[in-house]
């Protein structure tokens, strides 16, 4: 996988390893992205679905898997992802706007309704975006969730948001 | 002289972890860490831990130390800090410089029925021109620096090695408020998990694979870097320099187990490179060689803090057994349970090697053992 070589997935190589949802259901409404495709000893994310949408098993290197029918797509598991590698998107949000959250652990954190600058998985700025919620309960254990609207053709890029600066 | 039931040597999560699982069965331990507190390097990291969810995964390392230093005093767990271990015998006598409550030092000779060696491991360096300037530190120096001291070693960083720990700290100084410039590796693929490198990716971080640094410039600190290709034989290409603007340079050129008390009571060693090179040979009771004296976490082989605390359970619960605290059975039991757990946290791609090499290390035991 390229990801060895350049240090982020591709959507292809997400769709192709059957870790993208499917067409129907992105157009359903909120739904986990799981960015994780690597054998690793790791599970927090299958005990953090209250759905059972998350599918590990034994041994703990098995790679999650989503049924994407069980996904509701309230992002509990976004927090609890030690690798910070799962991504809600909704496609349904406004006509021409969709909505990506992620987690984000940086200070400061985004103003709910300010504007920011858009990342895709390589950190490159594709677009601006609206802070349209901040989510930092004591459950996500210092992972804020940030989620932002963007246009609906650069929900399958987005994965972020510019670090922001410190005012001094 | 003093005596005591176990003397564990150092403090971190494999240690803490030993002393824990002994003394909740009713054994006198004894930790001794060099350090102003005890908790290894968990303090230092900041990061949710991967491995299993029933065992700490997801939770931050500095919160599982502060769980362990709880259970430790829960459990009536002696610990002597600030004092450095001098001596160690085969005997089971160990020598400690002690500093006691005046700051004033003291040197403590303990006669031990048990020994549990903690003693960690310590980052390799990498030497290149003008790697002395001030500027150039080990990555582990610069966690220190952000985490637990909060000082930012500088604005521009270069991260020299793309393993779990350059990935993690370079994450780790982009949240400390620092830019990290690139990360350097001059193996063809990055070393660490992909999930670590897709999260400095997306925060801009460009990753340069077959890649390494040829100098620091500067006259007072580090000012700039050179970085250049590698061929597949390792060596510099010219031709293909790159100057980069930078204050810093962080090297993640891997661990070195801390073997030396190890080798200074004769426990028998393997050169293992997999797991950082020299390992002092050990059975499933995590024993060493020399019966009684026992080894856990990254001095038999660099591997990460869950297995670390697995592997200190295993020698916890091992002594507690020699020593007549809970019957065979009993530890049976308990021993094959946290095997299970260790050999799940060794499979796939990323810890087969160490599975192998860890399998090696039992297998050079019942050698020795056998001639």
């Amino acid at each position: 996988m390229a990801l060895r070589k350049t240090g982020y997935l591709t959507k292809e190589e997400l769709i192709n390893s059957n870790r993208y949802p499917s067409k129907e259901r992105l157009n359903k409404g909120p739904v986990a992205i799981i960015e994780c495709t690597e054998e690793i000893p790791c599970n927090p994310c299958e005990v953090a679905c209250k759905f059972k949408a998350i599918k590990i098993g034994k041994p703990i290197t098995n790679t999650p898997i989503l049924d994407e029918n069980l996904c509701i797509g309230c992002g509990l598991c976004i927090a609890k992802c030690p690798g910070l590698a799962i991504f809600v998107i909704d496609k349904t949000y406004s006509n021409k706007e969709g909505l990506v959250s992620f987690p984000h652990e940086y200070l400061p954190l985004p103003i709910t309704g300010s504007t920011v600058e858009a990342v895709n998985r390589e950190g490159i700025v594709i677009c601006s975006g609206k802070v349209v919620k901040v989510l930092n309960k004591k459950s996500f254990d210092r992972t804020p969730v940030v989620t932002i609207a963007i246009p609906k053709d650069k929900l399958n890029e987005v994965r972020g948001i510019k670090r922001l600066k410190n005012k001094h | 002289m003093i005596e005591k039931e176990v003397v564990v040597i150092g403090g971190g999560p494999s240690g803490l972890s030993a002393a824990i699982e002994a003394a909740k069965r009713g054994v006198e331990v004894l930790v001794v860490d060099e350090n102003l507190r005890a908790g290894g390097q968990l303090f230092k990291q900041i990061h949710k831990f991967f491995g299993s969810s029933a065992h700490r995964a997801g939770i931050r390392g500095i919160d599982i130390a502060i769980e362990l230093l709880k259970e430790a005093e829960k459990y009536g767990v002696e610990v002597w800090l600030n004092s450095v271990v001098v001596g160690l015998f085969k005997e089971k006598k160990v020598t400690i410089k002690k500093t006691l409550a005046d700051n004033s030092e003291k040197l403590e000779i303990i006669q031990a029925k048990k020994i549990v060696i903690a003693t960690g491991a310590s980052e390799n360096a990498v030497s290149f021109k003008g790697w002395t300037l001030p500027g150039v530190m080990g990555a582990g120096a610069a966690q220190t620096m952000i985490n637990i001291n909060r000082v930012l070693p500088g604005k521009r960083i270069l991260m020299i090695g793309s393993g779990n720990v350059g990935l993690i700290v370079s994450y780790q100084l982009l949240q400390a408020g620092a830019e990290v410039v690139a990360v350097v590796e001059a193996a063809p693929q990055i070393g660490g998990y992909g999930v670590h490198v897709a999260k400095i990716r997306r925060a801009g971080v460009p990753i340069y694979t077959s890649y390494t640094i040829l100098e620091a410039r500067g006259n007072k600190g580090v000012e700039g870097a050179v970085i250049c290709k590698v061929n597949d034989k390792w060596q510099p290409i010219r031709g293909t320099e790159k100057v980069l603007k930078v204050d810093t340079i962080t090297i993640a050129a891997g661990l070195k187990p801390l073997i030396e008390l190890a080798m200074i009571c004769d426990c028998k060693c393997s050169f293992i490179p997999q797991l950082g090179g020299w390992i002092p040979l050990h059975n499933e009771n995590m024993e060493s060689t020399n019966s009684g004296i026992y080894l856990v976490g990254d001095v038999t082989g660099v591997e990460e803090a869950n297995t670390a605390l697995e592997e200190g359970k295993l020698a916890g619960t091992a002594v507690a057994e020699a020593l007549k605290y809970i019957s065979l059975e009993d530890a049976r039991k308990t021993k094959n349970e946290i095997w299970q757990r260790v050999n799940e946290l060794r499979m796939g791609p990323f810890g087969e090697a160490r599975m192998l090499a860890k399998n090696n290390i039992l297998i050079g035991f019942k050698n020795i053992l056998d001639s």
